[in-house]
């Protein structure tokens, strides 16, 4: 069943001839945008072996879709699976990008804004923020399910292009909507450059320019109440991406905590393709 | 108390977001040294054809494999795009329209977007 409908998706993906031009970035947000009418599918997983916890095994289904040049929605659905517990649908969200300036600058802004509905059982980590630590990770999926977070995020990503290389910072910051506790806050730091700055004259699917290599550090900056490091969780971790031409986009990237309060290695991978034009906008 | 604030966090970036530039006809917006910028490709025919690559790849789903369009998107086979300088085409890519949902391909890099450029340019003009 799970193969016919990831079969199905593959299909569907190159009928529709993908054409993204992905960083490899996990936790980190370029000023990318979703190309207007295009809708990306993706599913990034996450799988760690935290200490003194079971290991886990995350995946997040992400909808992206370009609504205007300047305005990227997206919708995520996550689960996880954690050995020697059980399997749980854990939450979704959903996020807005904006870009405020039309033309390209040395640094360009992207703001943000993201409604999380996602259990303490969710193993996403799609950002880290507060004092986020390893032992949320030890949780039992029935303590974690037990309490759902609506949480409001924003976020000020900052990003550059020059001579090939792609620079982003985001300021993340996270306010839980259900309880009166103090503004948390992130930030990920991302950076890439494709293998070729050129492409090839001749058709091809395993040359340089398309894989692209980077490296990722994110971490939490406490709340309101306590900013700075401590007691919070770090990590850091190359990362590479390979878009196979007029087809999905797959990446990798293994992400090493910090310090004693985040889990010892995060592997993350991720599936994504483009289906262009998904309402059928722009064509004949 | 608590969701006022939230309430004016949310007006604010609100505000933020609508404080977008106006965007004309983006050749009038083109500076004069971007507009007199010279391809380092200009008739290297390895140029065209790694920039045929990149168009099959990233622009011909808009624009249509012929380049001619496809429904609101423009043809780039028009007289107006064909005798564009190489800098304006090429800072179009860079810049992108997003008013008119022309996205930036600063992604790529600047080499690669010269080849688009010298492929574009190679296409010649056409009223179908």
């Amino acid at each position: 069943m799970k193969r016919g409908l990831i079969l199905c998706l593959f299909s569907l993906c190159i009928a529709a001839g993908c054409a993204a031009q992905e960083l490899p970035y996990f936790v980190a947000y370029s000023q990318d945008m979703e190309e207007p009418g295009n809708l990306e599918v993706s599913f990034k997983s996450a799988q760690a072996s935290p200490k003194y916890g079971d290991p886990f095994f995350s995946e997040t289904m992400e909808l992206e879709y370009g609504a205007k040049g300047w305005w990227t929605t997206e919708f995520y659905l996550s689960g996880q699976r954690t050995s020697n517990d059980s399997t749980v649908f854990t939450g979704f969200r959903w996020e807005n990008r904006f870009r405020p300036l039309m033309r390209e600058h040395f640094i360009n802004p992207v703001l943000y804004v993201e409604y999380e509905n996602l259990k303490r059982s969710d193993r996403s980590l799609l950002e880290v923020t507060g004092h986020d630590s390893i032992s949320d990770l030890l949780l039992t999926n029935a303590q974690g399910g037990s309490e759902t977070e609506r949480e409001l995020e924003l976020k000020l990503i900052l990003s550059s292009n020059f001579r090939g290389w792609n620079v982003s910072e985001n300021f993340i910051s996270e306010k839980d909507l259900n309880e009166p506790e103090p503004w948390e806050f992130g930030y990920a730091l991302g950076v890439a450059h494709p293998l070729s700055m050129k492409a090839s004259s001749r058709p091809c699917v395993f040359c340089r320019q398309n894989f692209t290599a980077g490296a990722e550090l994110y971490g939490g900056l406490g709340d309101l109440e306590g900013f700075g490091l401590k007691a919070t969780s770090h990590y850091v971790g190359p990362t590479v991406g390979f878009n196979i031409p007029h087809g999905p986009t797959v990446s990798f990237s293994p992400n090493f905590g910090l310090n004693q309060n985040s889990a010892g290695v995060i592997f993350r991978f991720s599936f994504s393709y483009e289906i262009q034009q998904i309402f059928g906008r722009g064509n004949h | 108390m608590h969701r006022q604030r939230i309430g004016w966090i949310a007006i604010a970036f609100l505000l933020a977001v609508a404080c977008v530039a106006a965007d004309g006809t983006w050749f009038a917006q083109v500076p004069e040294a971007d507009r007199r910028r010279e391809s380092p490709y200009a008739g290297q025919p390895e140029a065209k054809a790694g920039g045929a690559q990149l168009f099959a790849d990233h622009c011909s789903k808009c624009h249509g494999a012929d380049a001619l369009g496809r429904g609101k998107k423009p043809s780039l086979r028009t007289k107006e795009v064909q005798t564009a300088t190489d800098g304006e085409i090429f800072w179009l890519l860079r810049n992108g329209n997003r008013r008119r949902g022309m996205p930036s391909w600063s992604s790529l890099p600047e080499p690669s977007r010269w080849q688009l450029v010298a492929y574009v340019k190679s296409l010649g003009e056409s009223n179908e």
